[in-house]
């Protein structure tokens, strides 16, 4: 009998599961034995199991391009990325920590701006800010909240520290494949998921719908929605896996109607009022009267509601400026100024191209670098040095001399990764993790996340429209704990 | 309910019983053609007529053979009414809100598409598998069973009923109309073998023959009609699915829970009354008298109408002039028609 990882390779890189010796990590160590006990085949068979398991759910995705399947399944390996307990509490106030400052980061610059009149973060970095919106000037959202729903990209390099790679304060998706996963990867392995005392994630709708209901603090029963572009859009299935999960209508910008500044939704027994909307749909086309005129998803006139206070939105329209990658570079010094904190979870070293210095360095260095435009998501416009040619680098040299606000770069993270089957073995592939984290009545963060995955060989993207897959996340209590509840029994 | 939801829920159980129906018909006829004497016209034709399309059918295929007619009812996605294409368009439906019907529901109907997606592509070499109209029609069964069993039986359940209930009241008719036209000139064969195997089949198509014979053990013709038109408990006859539909659509304007009052509240409930009370007071000699044709006729135009009614009350989108209060529709896109077949 071959035992899976007998031939597994850790190499130059932080494994995720193994050390560097080859032996398991602490919160691994019950999952490699029960995967040690198992042939290889078993563990396909299950694989195809699953695989067969999520085109019968439909948990699928669409692919704009792709004009005749249209669907696709988002690959989903079986061996999890596992953070011990200790770890985790690290990540945990970090992410709240950053969260805080970046709620206030968002109230002050569509009030006082504080921050640019104090220098330190430059005006025209925030006015060049394509996803600042002056129609948010002067807006006061519900509660104060502007980010409810928050999904932090994290990386760790190969010396094991955890890096902020983005915030998304828009609409970040992913957070129903992390409950689907789960449910699959209990079903697979039912009796490893007690032994490694996982934590569970399963809590995370009734959690939002918590968040949302929050924002109508004077109303007993408010009418919470799910505002969708539609079943075309890539993130649909998620859309309606929430809105069920919730217990919550999901509509799309057809179903609404805005009257004298109040919200409604078009039934088979006439019209009935909103007062929360979860909306995936992004600024732009939320409303044509306030933002982009040719959006056909949108409600007209949302947005004079929201004003109002007649309806509250989540996340709040304007929270996007804080997605810009150059804005993010400024994050630590948010937490520095406003919470007068030193950041828990550092960014990713980050050269802001606008910078003199920055610039030249970045210029001279292009080969080793990630360099990134502002408003670019998916891992669309961005060079990878490493992994570039001659031209492309000159094209992007060319880009950024030209506009160098638009511009920053990074050094080459030599992401960590965990094994993944290929074939009939297993090989390390880099991951990320997006943990998602609410803000309601308290500030909350799903223990775990999304772990995306690179499946290509050496590919450093883990984005799904580019060859990604995921892989369930373990938080596991420590040792010391398991020890604890033990001598307790 | 969202009236999108609602339009969406009516056509995915429309749809849904529309695959099951054609599944049925195309097995019955299979089973039909193992008893009948080599000479007889070809046995597939009356498939067609069913549909109402053979104008159509005639310009894209050159016979009825009985590769053309399954090619055209099962795998032709040009035909809008073929069974992959009801699916398609069922689950498109199911897919725009499935936060509304249960994940079982879903997934059978998911996989059920896949299933014959997967046959679509294979039998041009494989060949057909012979059970392939059984599996189907067992898994329509169990969709069906599972809306019924794992979905509260609220608005948007009666939305569903009502579509299926529709649909089948629509097809019960469309087979008898065929059946009658093809049947009826050959006076000569009235009374003999092949006429019995030909109604025995009709019968078979609404998986009705068996419940026929217990009531009636013998075959004749106003008895068949009595069965398929007027029975009152048959699942399959029209009178016994559109008082069941009546039923649906009274719920649907008290919030989902049955009502017991004979008052009607809009106009869908006064179409749907008055035809039933038109149902209830015929004899089938009667109706064989004044033509069953013209019956059929009458009955396929009084469906349109109450389809239009039931999208304008539930469904058009209703001007902002209405709002709150809710008086007159105006009709900006005919969605609840628009899907209807013809």
């Amino acid at each position: 009998m071959t035992q899976p990882f007998s031939d597994y390779q850790v190499e130059n890189f932080y494994d995720e599961i193994f050390e560097p010796s080859g032996s398991a990590r602490i919160g691994a160590r019950p999952l490699v034995q029960m995967l040690d006990s198992l042939e290889i085949n078993e563990l396909k068979d299950r694989q195809s199991a699953v695989d067969r398991a999520l085109l019968r759910m439909g948990i699928t995705f669409n692919v704009y391009s792709d004009e005749q399947g249209t669907e696709k399944i988002f690959p989903f390996d079986l061996i999890p990325r596992i953070i011990d307990a200790y770890q985790w509490q690290h990540i945990e106030a970090g992410l709240k920590q950053r969260i805080r400052a970046l709620n206030i980061f968002l109230e002050d610059i569509y009030h006082q701006q504080e921050i640019v009149n104090e220098g330190i973060l430059p005006r025209n970095l925030l006015e060049k800010a394509k996803s600042f919106r002056p129609q948010c000037i002067g807006l006061s959202p519900p509660q104060g909240i502007w980010c409810h729903v928050t999904g932090t990209d994290l990386v760790r390099d190969s010396n094991g520290a955890i890096y902020v790679l983005e915030d998304n304060l828009r609409c970040p998706s992913g957070v129903s494949y992390v409950l689907q996963n789960r449910l699959l990867m209990k079903r697979s392995f039912p009796a490893i998921f007690s032994a490694s005392k996982v934590r569970p994630v399963v809590d995370y709708p009734s959690r939002l719908y918590e968040t949302l209901v929050h924002l109508a603090p004077d109303n007993p029963n408010p009418t919470v929605v799910v505002l969708t572009p539609g079943m075309y859009n890539s993130a649909y299935y998620e859309h309606s896996f929430l809105a069920q999960q919730m217990g919550v209508q999901l509509v799309e910008g057809r179903d609404l109607i805005v009257k004298d500044k109040i919200v409604y939704m078009r039934t088979t027994e006439g019209f009935e009022r909103v007062d929360v909307i979860y909306r995936r749909i992004d600024d732009d086309f939320l409303d044509p009267e306030a933002f982009r005129a040719d959006s056909m998803l949108g409600v007209k006139g949302l947005m004079e509601a929201y004003r109002s206070g007649n309806v509250a939105m989540a996340n709040a329209p304007g929270t996007g400026v804080a997605d810009d990658k150059v804005i993010y570079a400024f994050v630590p010094e948010m937490i520095r100024y406003y919470l007068n904190e030193e950041p828990i979870l550092p960014n990713v070293p980050t050269y802001v191209c606008q910078r003199d210095e920055d610039r030249s360095y970045v210029l001279e260095h292009l080969p080793e670098l990630v360099v990134k435009s502002a408003n670019e998501a998916g891992g669309y416009g961005m060079l990878i040095g490493p992994a570039s040619t001659k031209e492309e680098q000159a094209e992007f040299a060319a880009k950024i001399q030209e506009d160098p606000r638009n511009f920053i770069a990074q050094p080459t993270l030599s992401l960590s990764r965990v094994p993944t089957m290929v074939n009939d073995h297993f090989e390390g592939r880099h991951v990320d993790l997006r943990p998602y984290i609410l803000y309601g009545k308290d500030l909350w963060v799903m223990p775990g996340g999304l772990t995306r995955v690179a499946l290509r060989k050496g590919s450093l993207v883990v984005n799904s429209s580019q060859g990604g897959g995921s892989k369930d996340t373990w938080v596991v209590a420590s040792v010391s704990s398991q020890l604890e509840t033990k001598s307790q029994e | 309910m969202l009236s999108r939801v609602a339009d969406s829920i009516f056509w995915m159980a429309r749809y849904i019983e529309r695959v099951e129906n054609l599944a049925r018909f195309i097995d019955v006829t299979q089973q039909f053609i193992l008893d009948q004497p080599i000479s007889t016209e070809s046995p597939w034709r009356p498939l067609v007529q069913v549909t109402g399309d053979e104008k159509w059918f005639e310009e894209h295929y050159d016979g009825y053979q009985s590769t053309n007619v399954i090619r055209f009812l099962t795998f032709d996605r040009d035909y809008p009414h073929s069974i992959i294409s009801a699916l398609t368009a069922a689950r498109e439906n199911a897919r725009g809100i499935r936060e509304i019907i249960s994940s079982e529901v879903w997934e059978q109907l998911n996989d059920l598409y896949h299933q014959v997606k997967h046959v679509e592509g294979t039998w041009h070499m494989n060949g057909l598998d012979e059970d392939l109209f059984q599996t189907i029609r067992s898994q329509c069964y169990g969709f069906h069973g599972l809306l019924d069993s794992t979905m509260s039986h609220g608005v948007g359940w009666h939305f569903a009923n009502l579509g299926r209930l529709l649909e089948r009241a629509d097809k019960t008719s469309r087979l008898l109309d065929v059946k009658y036209f093809t049947l009826l000139p050959n006076a000569h064969d009235i009374g003999t073998t092949l006429d019995d195997l030909q109604w025995s089949a009709v019968l078979k198509s609404v998986s009705g023959l068996e419940m026929y014979r217990k009531q009636f053990q013998l075959i004749s013709l106003p008895r068949v009609i009595q069965f398929l038109v007027l029975d009152e408990t048959f699942p399959r006859s029209i009178r016994y699915c559109l008082e069941e539909a009546e039923s649906s659509l009274r719920a649907i304007s008290n919030g989902g829970r049955r009502r017991r009052d004979n008052e009607v509240r809009n106009p869908p409930e006064q179409a749907l009354a008055d035809l039933n009370r038109q149902l209830a007071a015929m004899d089938p000699q009667q109706l064989i008298r004044d033509g069953l044709h013209e019956f059929v006729d009458r009955l396929q135009s009084q469906l349109n109408d109450l389809g239009s009614r039931l999208y304008e009350q539930f469904i058009a989108m209703r001007s902002l002039e209405d709002l709150p209060s809710d008086s007159q529709a105006t009709t900006l896109s005919p969605s609840f028609q628009s899907q209807s077949q013809s």
